[in-house]
């Protein structure tokens, strides 16, 4: 066996497999090419990378953590199993009609996604549940059979079984999983144990992306097993999933579409560790890379979650443009903003960024590699922010000119705008972009931006950070170390964990004590049942259910103590629903019934008590030599900046903006309003000059 | 440093469309109307002094959209500017003044700056009940439609008006969710109240006028150069629709010169008896939505991208008049974007897409126990959509709304509002018109009442008598039908009944296809058999 206080974390993304290797408190980090044939070599690769520097062999390994894009690209991508889906007589297009709307207004020549399951492998069966539960109409069982028979002829790979309100009763489901698994040797998914939530389309989206994906997923992760025990590591692997937990590979071969979004999650896990380490209890987690940036809020260092949410979106980031799962989540919006998205003019002249993306390949302009198309980081560089001498520690050369230029053929020369104009409207442009979805996700969660603190990474967030913190009105904003590989060092910090959710239509006037705590029981026993694969350490529960004003659409989460109820408390919650009502949307309402829908019963082992530290809020003013003009967004001119190392900068120094940090991967840009104090463990704190005693 | 000044008019501008998505985005969450919550059956908008919107929330459907524009000038007019205070909030539900008829209530809220008027919001949203006969075609005038609020002062000064909230609880079946619904159109645009305040603070602007002269001299020179791009001239249109008891014909001119296009109904048929008729601007928002689908598809809503379209009508069906009833008026107004298409599509041969069903088939739906029974009563209301026209390029949507922009609600949601059993709601085999490209398919609905119950239903369904036409040589959708499982025939529109033990059968409509059948490419054939969209031998 290996140490148990050895853990590794591998984060396979689009581009690279990152490793990060946790060794009695020292971090050790490698980024590899992802390798899509075999991703498991990648892991492979990066796992030697870092046992060498660490030396430590692979039977040291305490515990592999891993995290992975395969299921969210196999259903961008299309390329999962042959899947029959088996569903209720006359529900045969629900994943096709889906929402029966367009996700753009003005676009005649809109196309809809493309249903994963095709009509020709959807087969509708008689047999139906209704709303609270009851069966209105027997199973037909002999079709059933003989669906059985056409399914095997026909060399399905995979099977998908919803039904209308199988959450409300999962027995015609379970029936008809018995009779295809008797001739059928394929996995067989149903929406009862994948996503028992209310809402047909996406409950069945849902079961069906579970077994689309299922036959590669169980495939991957066994060879990725055996390789790792062939190679002597003897460690278990967890799965760390959408929600922020990690779950037994058995599981994750078995609810595959749980992993997707996964690596995301890391990073918003990573975010909250570093909350958590400072005792930050309302944060925002920014991370903004090549492509894209995510936002997430972080409150008591928990990220906030979702039930539902949207992947393998066809139209720019559209909203109804993917396809709907349905399973605990952790909450971000993301939006085409990254380092490479490009810049152009719209016909009102009003310059755009993004979402198009220039990529890693050809890249922005400045790169000099073919890229003609100017890219945020362009304008970055053209504005000073950057060091055309010093970017990824001088392993590549940008070019100011090449940014210029294509500044000026793109944008300037249309509005006629000097280079340096132009470039700064493209950065307020994508910076107005970010704080406006970072604005809109708090209010969509009842909390005010402002009152967070800032944590910012990823290649292009230290550059933008100062200047968002600013039109969020935000004090404060931490920059941290490592921040390139923050999904695998976030998978390090992930408990086991769990969510349940069942949904349950009721109202609060029928408030029944006794069937609740009996329902949540079962929750509690399998989210519990879930965490117990990974540990025997001690269980901490949160107990949420979502509830409504009947006739609302809309349900808001109220968290309640994690006991068994008594008849009584139906006022407490009346009163804890109206509070949090209150929250949301300014003030509770009176007259309407209140209504529970979902409930949810996350369990996770304790996290360790945190070695917390308080901020760092001054410290001494550091100086240097090297100068240069660094465009100031407020008062809309070129300021001299001071530039400093980041390496070179101690716990306790003092910079006051504007000024730059460099380092190899980033930047930090410090506007004129702010101030950076280097903290104790290297991270970055930005805060407002008047802050400052 | 003017160039700056522009990014920054130019961020501002960005920024005042998402303060008004989240204005929109804070009435979806709290609304109580199905229509809203499910569906986005709703708008949400900034104003200048002057009554000009300068922006607009995305979500929303066309026909909320461009008929808010221009409610915020009759707020003004009716409440007069001298008792206009900080603290205000304005609303009405008068068909005329707001957005076409009583169901819809338009709430309007003036924003002072250090005691100064600087804008106002307006936001729309379609309610759950108004009293009157209920949601449908069936009254004889506006006033059995339900209650009529005048442009009024909802709260003044802050304070809410006690008087107005009692009348209108008392003349309402669902006060509680009503008067709900009016405080969640309050907060809403309280919401935007308050963002704009902080934008304008952290830019140092003391008011809108810049800001909107920007916006609006760059849209203007924006559509003025799409326009100008497009064939000058004068093009017509007829087309038929069912209407309540007797076809309806509706005409448009489209003209397109002088920087502007002016489309003009005459030779609409009359007035209708029953509520299908429609009010000018509602009719005017789909025309104007219309035309910037083929114009201005990527040019954002405001004062001056809406102003460069034009309509006019003599009194007709289209230009209904107080008190004709215009309870459904939607069910005639989802028909203008295809009656101005047709008008275009000789304008710009070859590239506007095939008619399709249009309208909407909304049903209301009141359940009941059944004679002798008990059980619960309930009002259910559901939106399905049929098929929408084959493209110049693609086949039509299938069970999508086009043109309005609402969504429909999962059955499971449905089905816990209330006593009935959707047994079916799913494509529609061979109901897209042949041609090159397909028409969209309609879809089957199957509804019975829940054991023990019976229901009556609001019929709002069109293209029953007068399918979808196709264009280029592409043929007719496959009209919609309405019946029960026994085999009687129901009616279109109107209010109808469903016994205990029976279902009520829907077949809503296909769009029609685009180009000669003959030219559909073989893959595609094939594709449609496999996936039996089309069964028919060939």
């Amino acid at each position: 066996m290996g140490r148990s206080d050895i853990r590794l974390g591998a984060d396979i993304g689009g581009t690279f497999t990152d490793i990060a290797l946790e060794i009695e408190g020292t971090l050790h980090s490698a980024k590899v090419l992802t390798n899509y044939a075999a991703p498991e070599q990648a892991i492979i690769d990066g796992i030697e990378i870092v046992m060498e520097a660490a030396g430590i062999g692979l039977a040291d390994l305490g515990l592999v953590i891993h995290g992975t894009t395969l299921a969210t690209n196999a259903l961008i991508q299309r390329s999962g199993a042959r899947t029959a889906f088996v569903t209720t007589e006359g529900y045969r297009d629900v994943i096709e009609m889906r929402t029966e709307s367009r996700f753009a207004q003005y676009d005649l020549n809109l196309v809809l996604p493309t249903p994963l399951i095709p009509r020709e492998a959807r087969f509708p069966v008689r047999g139906r549940i209704d709303a609270h539960g009851a069966e209105l109409q027997a199973l037909d069982e002999a079709a059933l059979e003989r669906l059985a028979d056409d399914l095997a002829a026909a060399g399905f790979e995979a099977v998908a079984i919803g039904f209308i309100h199988a959450y409300a009763n999962a027995a015609h489901e379970k029936r008809a999983r018995e009779i295809l698994a008797a001739k059928l040797d394929v996995p067989i998914s149903i929406s009862a144990e994948v996503s028992p939530q209310m809402r047909e389309f996406e409950r069945f989206n849902t079961v069906c992306a579970n077994a689309y994906v299922r036959p590669q997923m169980a495939s991957y992760l066994s060879r990725l097993q055996s390789r790792l025990a062939e190679m002597g590591a003897d460690c278990p692997v967890f799965m760390i999933h959408s929600g922020g937990g990690l779950i037994s590979v058995e599981t994750a071969a078995e609810f595959p579409v749980r992993l997707v979004e996964s690596g995301p999650a890391g990073g918003a896990i990573f975010a909250a560790d570093i909350a958590r380490r400072f005792d930050l209890t309302r944060a925002l987690s920014y991370d903004m890379g090549g492509t894209t940036a995510k936002i997430c809020l972080i409150e008591d260092f928990t990220p906030h979650t979702a039930r539902t949410f949207e992947v393998a979106r066809t139209a720019r980031f559209a909203k109804g443009s993917g396809m709907p799962i349905s399973i605990p989540v952790i909450e971000m919006i993301e939006i085409g903003a990254g380092g490479g998205s490009l810049a152009w003019v719209d016909a009102m002249g009003r310059i755009q960024a993004g979402p198009e993306s220039a990529g890693s390949e050809p890249g922005p302009a400045c790169y000099q590699r073919g890229g003609t198309r100017p890219a945020i980081t362009d304008a970055d560089l053209v504005l000073g922010k950057l060091d055309p001498d010093n970017f990824a520690g001088g392993k590549i050369k940008l070019s100011v000119d090449e940014a210029a230029g294509a500044i000026a053929r793109a944008v300037g020369d249309r509005l006629s705008l000097a280079d340096e104009a132009a470039a700064f409207g493209i950065v307020e442009v994508v910076d107005e972009n970010m704080s406006n979805a970072a604005r809109v996700h708090a209010v969509e969660n009842g909390k005010d931006v402002s009152e967070n603190v800032m944590i910012a990474f990823g290649g292009a967030a230290p550059l933008h950070a100062a200047r968002l913190c600013e039109k969020l009105g935000i004090e404060r904003c931490l920059i941290p170390t490592g921040a390139g590989v923050g999904s695998a060092i976030g998978f390090l910090k992930a408990p086991f964990g769990y969510e349940a959710l069942v949904s349950n239509v009721m109202a609060l006037s029928a408030f029944d004590a006794e069937a609740l705590n009996s329902m949540l029981d079962d929750l509690k026993t399998t989210a519990e049942a879930f965490v117990r694969e990974g540990t025997s350490a001690p269980i901490e529960r949160e107990v949420t259910v979502y509830m409504r004003y009947r006739g609302q659409g809309w349900e808001i989460p109220v968290p309640l103590p994690d006991r068994a109820f008594i008849d009584a408390d139906r006022t407490m919650i009346e009163e804890a629903f109206r509070a949090r009502y209150a929250q949301f949307f300014g003030r509770a309402i009176e007259g309407p019934e209140i209504e529970f829908v979902t409930w949810s019963v996350n369990a996770h082992d304790k996290p360790p008590e945190p070695d917390t530290v308080g901020l760092t809020l001054d410290g001494e003013a550091a100086t240097s030599e090297t100068r240069r003009p660094v465009f100031d967004p407020a008062t809309g001119a070129a300021l001299e900046s001071a530039i400093f190392e980041r390496a070179a900068l101690a716990p306790g120094a003092r910079v006051e903006g504007p000024a730059i940090i460099v380092e190899s991967e980033t930047s930090t840009v410090i506007t004129t309003p702010f101030d950076a104090i280097i903290q104790t463990d290297g991270t970055i704190l930005l805060t407002r000059k008047a802050r400052r005693p | 440093m003017s160039d700056i000044d522009d990014i920054r008019l130019q961020v501002m501008w960005n920024r005042l469309i998402s303060v008004v998505e989240e204005q929109a985005t804070t009435l979806v969450r709290t609304a109580f109307s199905t229509s809203v919550r499910e569906a986005g059956d709703l708008s949400a908008g900034v104003f200048d002094t002057e009554g000009r919107m300068l922006a607009q929330a995305v979500t929303g459907t066309p026909g909320h959209v461009n008929t808010m524009a221009e409610a915020v000038g009759h707020f003004i007019e009716g409440i007069g500017r001298q008792f206009i205070f900080d603290g205000d909030t304005y609303l009405t539900n008068d068909p005329w003044l707001g957005t076409g008829h009583l169901h819809d209530i338009t709430m309007c809220t003036p924003v002072f700056m250090k005691g100064t008027l600087i804008g106002f919001f307006a936001c729309t949203a379609h309610v759950v009940d108004v009293g009157g006969r209920g949601f449908g075609p069936d009254a004889k005038s506006v006033y059995e439609e339900g209650i009529q609020i005048p442009i009024m002062k909802f709260a003044e000064r802050g304070t809410v008006s006690g008087e107005l909230v009692r009348l209108v609880r008392a003349n309402v079946r669902q006060p509680d969710q009503l008067i709900g619904d009016c405080y969640s159109l309050a907060a809403c645009n309280d919401v935007g109240k308050k963002r704009l305040i902080e934008m304008l603070d952290e830019v140092g602007l003391d008011d809108l006028e810049r800001l909107a002269d920007f916006i609006f001299t760059r849209t203007a020179s924006a559509m003025d150069e799409r326009i100008a791009a497009l064939p000058q001239g004068t093009w017509a249109n007829e087309m038929l629709t069912d209407g309540y008891d007797e076809p309806i014909t509706l005409a448009a001119t489209v003209t397109i010169g002088e920087g502007r296009v002016h489309v003009d109904f005459t030779g609409s048929s009359p007035v209708s008896r029953w509520g299908i008729n429609v009010p000018l601007i509602y009719a005017k928002a789909y025309a104007c939505y219309a035309v910037n689908c083929i114009v201005a598809p990527d040019i954002p809503n405001n004062w001056a991208s809406l102003g460069s379209v034009t309509v006019a009508s003599p009194e007709n069906i289209v230009n209904a008049k107080r008190p004709a009833p215009v309870s459904v008026r939607h069910v005639i107004g989802h028909m203008i974007p295809d009656l101005t298409f047709g008008a275009l599509a000789k304008a710009l041969p070859g590239t506007i897409q095939a008619e399709g069903a249009a309208s909407l088939w909304n049903i209301q739906i009141s359940a009941r126990p059944a004679p002798g029974e008990t059980g619960e009563r309930a009002e259910i209301l559901m939106f399905n959509s049929g098929g929408s026209g084959a493209r110049p390029t693609l086949d039509g949507l299938s069970a999508t709304a086009f043109p309005s922009g609402v969504m429909t609600m999962p059955i499971e949601a449905t089905e816990h509002t209330g006593p009935i059993v959707i047994w079916r709601k799913e494509l529609r085999p061979d109901s897209g018109g042949d041609g090159r490209y397909r028409g969209g398919l309609g879809q089957l609905i199957e509804i019975a009442p829940a054991a023990g119950h019976e229901f009556d239903f609001s019929a709002m369904f069109d293209r029953v008598t007068a399918p979808a036409r196709g264009r280029e040589g592409g043929g007719s959708g496959a009209p919609g039908s309405v019946r029960l499982d026994d085999g009687t025939t129901l009616r279109p529109k109107g209010w109808q009944h469903v016994p205990a033990g029976r279902r009520l059968m829907l077949e809503l409509p296909g769009g029609g296809g685009f180009g000669a059948p003959s030219e559909r490419d073989e893959t595609a054939q094939e594709d449609d058999r496999v996936k039996g969209y089309v069964t028919r031998k060939t």
